[in-house]
């Protein structure tokens, strides 16, 4: 092994308008740090006598044959090269606007940006597109080449315009370059060695640049955020630690500190912290992927977050402003379902509102528009059905990161810029106008209750044990009957199978199932009936949903489970002991004591 | 400001990798040709998971792997309480349609023996032998299930086309891989929604070098099959593929350090891994289009 180790490896991204010359500043890159595999320059240069082709230093990059075919650059291709410092990955980015997504797949991996400028042609429309794709990344550290110096005859004065007007156009998104350096990929000016031709440039060359490119370091100390990837209890071998994992995004954690579930709200303590294969750990901190065991055994899903409990903790709301930038075919649009990705969290996504559209090239405002067209970066809001939990971008960045799903493909990215107050969540707006355009029956409700010798109610069983639930369910609409009462019992499956047999959207149809059953018992329940269902796995907030949907009729709650989640507030908690009759009993017993039953129609 | 070195950072990011392929994938299969690359790769499934491995293990036996290689295998499926299913195109071997045999040129042959044979035995057309731990062998597997979702330890640094590759990436119902049109990734989202029909590659070990992989295998102590070290006669296999096809090189490194320090600043450090792999020089991009006829 060598004496000395070199500093630890990072990762470059190429950025910058179409035909600028990345490719071609890259493959000089390698050739000049020597950093092709022995073979590839003649293997490339035999394949460009073969189709008798002038041979080009960006052919060396165009690894795939139908690149070489188009001349354009496709996907982020990574390459390797080091300097007597360090080791890079260099990432390059497409420039050409059908490939933004693959330019922010490359950038978003990178830790710094060289970004390229063709001096003869200037500032072009993905010059700029690329700086501010840059700058909502996160990535801050950048050194603009100003490329194809040898067509201008090495003029000061071009290089000295180009500078002048992009710094200007960075200074607006925030960021401040690190260089602008005058280069010539082609004839090899300032990439390695300083260029003869440019006496007047006194900055660092491009390598020089490069090695003076900071690692990104992992932010620990910001508030602790941990997006919760996965609770694994795995059993072979006797194992029996049950353990919350994911990917630290910010901040330390030790054993011992207490910690938040957010939005559960849920609370534990940090028992230990669990690595394979290594000494046991004290603490962890942002970047880490380790593992969590805690003191209590609550119940929290995956795509919470476990927070200290000492630190801020995250907004928890239904609304939020976020600045979005689309790559889907289709455009985004409203009254659709689409998925939201925010840390580990799978949410179902509306958009409720478009702001603004920006012109990301001139930052200047697009008029009225009521849809977010593809390439299009839009301030918008955002509704989720149940409280997620974020953070402003402005505050915490890598917690303020969301992306939006749609029909499977990631079509949208961004960053949470604030909560919307809920003052009119759509769940609400849609109630409202539901019961003003709702037609009341002739039949008043009072003439109802006192013809049918009862009163109307939705009645819900719920709890983690399915058959227990629907076999109570069953039970009371056999009791509930055999009283003469109008008593109508409907299991989630057959409206799952029929009501609901149009429901395929992507991501979180559940959301959907809830809904239309809240607006079945709205009917049923209208009609004088007591509507009775079964539904497991329910939280608190679909009870809350279902409550709100049954309006303004009443709801009655029943918990099957011996021990229910935290969160789950019912009307009645069974005892376990009951059989279903005995549950059925006690249901109506309630129901007496609500006065949705009298005892004198007995 | 938490620095992590980079063997740090690349195990985080393939074990944040494998948790999501896990968390969105039911029917999950990682690869395993018991080479260094696949083994680092299930190494990191164990740190992932805690030292379990929650899906199987999928190895391709093309028949002509060097014998060593099927001992190791077997070895570790029962050390590490794998769950090994191992496939193979047994018509190709039984009727002799092979390179060896005469009868395919190297990239057909590799086409046959591997891309066939995976693509069959990870739908479940083809029959597969499943590891009875109990029993210490190989047994046929009953009523084979198809995956729908394959980890495999291909790396950014190997061949042009593998510097393309998503984390997360789709391939249609023939296997066909659109490089063109991939789904973006960023800030550790990936593509995880698929549609029906789909089935998905997962590359967790994309931002290893072949460095980076001796260094991990040199820190986690994790092993390897001795034919990548030299034995005496100084010689080592750099790359470990099919006997026929891939040869030794000449190296004196009996050790992982000693590897560790010919890859750093010795005699490979310029010279391309699969440079003992002759398929890759029969047509102009011959591992592209194996790659895009399915080829791992």
């Amino acid at each position: 092994m060598s004496a000395r180790r070199d500093a630890e490896p990072i990762t470059i991204v190429m950025a910058g308008h179409v035909d600028h010359g990345k490719s071609t500043v890259i493959g000089r890159l390698l050739v000049e740090t020597d950093a092709l595999p022995k073979g590839k320059l003649a293997q490339v240069q035999a394949t460009c006598r073969r189709h008798a082709r002038p041979f080009e230093y960006a052919f060396l990059l165009d690894a795939l044959k139908d690149e070489q075919a188009q001349g354009i650059t496709i996907d982020a291709a990574r390459c390797f090269f080091r300097t007597a410092r360090r080791r890079y990955t260099l990432i390059d980015a497409p420039g050409h606007i059908e490939f933004l997504k693959n330019m922010i797949t490359g950038a978003s991996r990178a830790e710094a940006a060289l970004l390229v400028i063709d001096a003869k042609e200037g500032i072009r429309e993905n010059s700029k597109r690329h700086g501010y794709m840059l700058s909502m990344l996160g990535l801050r550290q950048l050194s603009v080449l100003v490329n194809k110096m040898d067509l201008v005859d090495y003029r000061q004065d071009v290089f000295e315009a180009v500078r002048r007007d992009y710094a200007a156009f960075l200074q607006r998104l925030g960021i401040e370059p690190a260089s602008f350096i005058p280069v010539s990929g082609m004839r090899g000016a300032n990439i390695a060695a300083r260029a003869a031709e440019t006496p007047w440039y006194t900055g660092p060359t491009v390598l020089e640049q490069i090695d003076g490119f900071q690692r990104r370091e992992f932010p620990s100390s910001l508030p602790f955020r941990l997006p919760v990837q996965d609770i694994y209890k795995f059993t072979d071998q006797g194992d029996d630690r049950r353990i919350v994992t994911g990917t630290i995004e910010t901040g330390t954690i030790a054993v011992g500190d207490a910690v938040v579930f957010q939005p559960s709200g849920k609370t534990s303590r940090i028992r230990s912290i669990e690595y394979f294969n290594g000494p046991a750990r004290r603490a962890a901190a942002a970047g880490e992927a380790p593992g969590f065991t805690l003191d209590t055994q609550i119940y929290v899903k995956p795509g919470e977050w476990m927070v200290r409990a000492d630190d801020r903790p995250m907004q928890v709301g239904t609304r939020f402003r976020a600045n979005l930038f689309w790559m889907g075919h289709a455009p985004m649009i409203r009254g659709k379902a689409y998925k939201l990705k925010l840390g580990a969290l799978r949410s179902p996504v509306q958009l409720i509102e478009v702001l603004a559209v920006l012109d990301a090239t001139e930052l200047g405002t697009v008029a009225n528009k009521q849809q977010v067209d593809r390439h299009d970066v839009a301030e918008v809001v955002l509704e989720t059905p149940k409280p997620v939990a974020f953070d402003a971008a402005s505050e915490i960045e890598q917690t303020g990161r969301l992306a939006i799903v749609d029909d499977y493909e990631i079509a949208g990215a961004g960053i949470v810029l604030a909560g919307v107050a809920a003052r009119d969540s759509t769940l609400q707006e849609h109630i409202r106008a539901r019961e003003v355009a709702w037609k009341s029956s002739a039949i008043p409700r009072t003439e109802r209750t006192a013809a049918y010798g009862h009163g109307a109610k939705f009645v819900v069983f719920t709890g983690a044990d399915e058959a227990r639930g629907e076999a109570c369910a069953r039970a009371l609409e056999r009791t509930l009957f055999k009283m003469n009462y109008k008593a109508y019992y409907l299991g989630m499956e057959s409206v799952t199978r029929g009501l609901d047999a149009d429901l395929r959207v992507p991501g979180d149809v559940r959301d959907d199932h809830i809904r239309r059953l809240g607006e079945l018992a709205r009917i049923l329940t209208d009609s004088g009936q007591i509507f009775i269902t079964s539904v497991s796995g329910v939280d608190g907030y679909d009870l809350r949903t279902l409550e709100m949907l049954n309006r303004p009729h009443e709801i009655l709650t029943v918990c099957v489970d011996e021990n229910p989640s935290a969160g789950l507030h019912t009307d009645l908690r069974l005892d376990p002991a009951l059989d279903a009759e005995q549950a059925a009993a006690a249901v109506c017993r309630l129901l007496r004591r609500k006065n949705v039953i009298m005892d004198y129609i007995i | 400001m938490n620095t992590m070195t980079h063997l740090e950072r690349l195990e985080a990011i393939s074990v944040h990798i494998l948790r999501e392929a896990y968390r969105e994938f039911r029917s999950l299969v990682m690869l395993w040709s018991i080479g260094k690359d696949s083994t680092v790769l299930l190494w990191l499934a164990r740190k992932a998971f805690f030292g379990h491995v929650p899906f199987p293990l999928l190895h391709v036996d093309t028949g002509f792997k060097i014998p060593e290689m099927i001992a190791f295998r077997d070895r570790v499926a029962l050390e590490w309480h794998l769950d090994l299913i191992v496939g193979r195109n047994r018509k190709a071997a039984e009727t002799g349609k092979t390179f060896p045999d005469g009868a395919l040129t190297r990239v057909e042959c590799c086409r046959a023996l591997k891309s066939e044979a995976l693509k069959h035995t990870l739908s479940g057309e083809w029959p597969r032998l499943r590891m009875d731990r109990a029993a210490g062998r190989l047994v046929p597997e009953e009523n084979p299930e198809a995956f729908s979702g394959v980890i495999v330890g291909a790396r950014a640094d190997e061949e042009g086309s593998r510097s393309k590759e998503r984390y997360f990436s789709a391939r249609d119902r023939r296997s066909e891989w659109d490089v063109g049109d991939q789904p973006p990734e960023l800030w550790r989202q990936y593509k995880t929604d698929f549609a029906p029909g789909t089935h998905v590659r997962i590359h967790p070990l994309l931002d290893w070098t072949e460095l980076n992989i001796w260094e991990y295998i040199e820190r986690e102590n994790i092993p390897v099959i001795p034919l990548y070290f030299d034995r005496g006669d100084g010689k080592r296999y750099r790359s470990l593929g099919c006997a026929p096809c891939t040869g030794p090189v000449d190296s004196t490194a009996s050790t992982v350090a000693e590897i560790v320090a010919e890859l750093r600043t010795g005699k490979f450090r310029d010279i391309a891994e699969r440079s003992g792999r002759e398929q890759d020089k029969e047509d102009g991009g011959g591992l592209e289009t194996l790659r895009r006829g399915g080829y791992m």
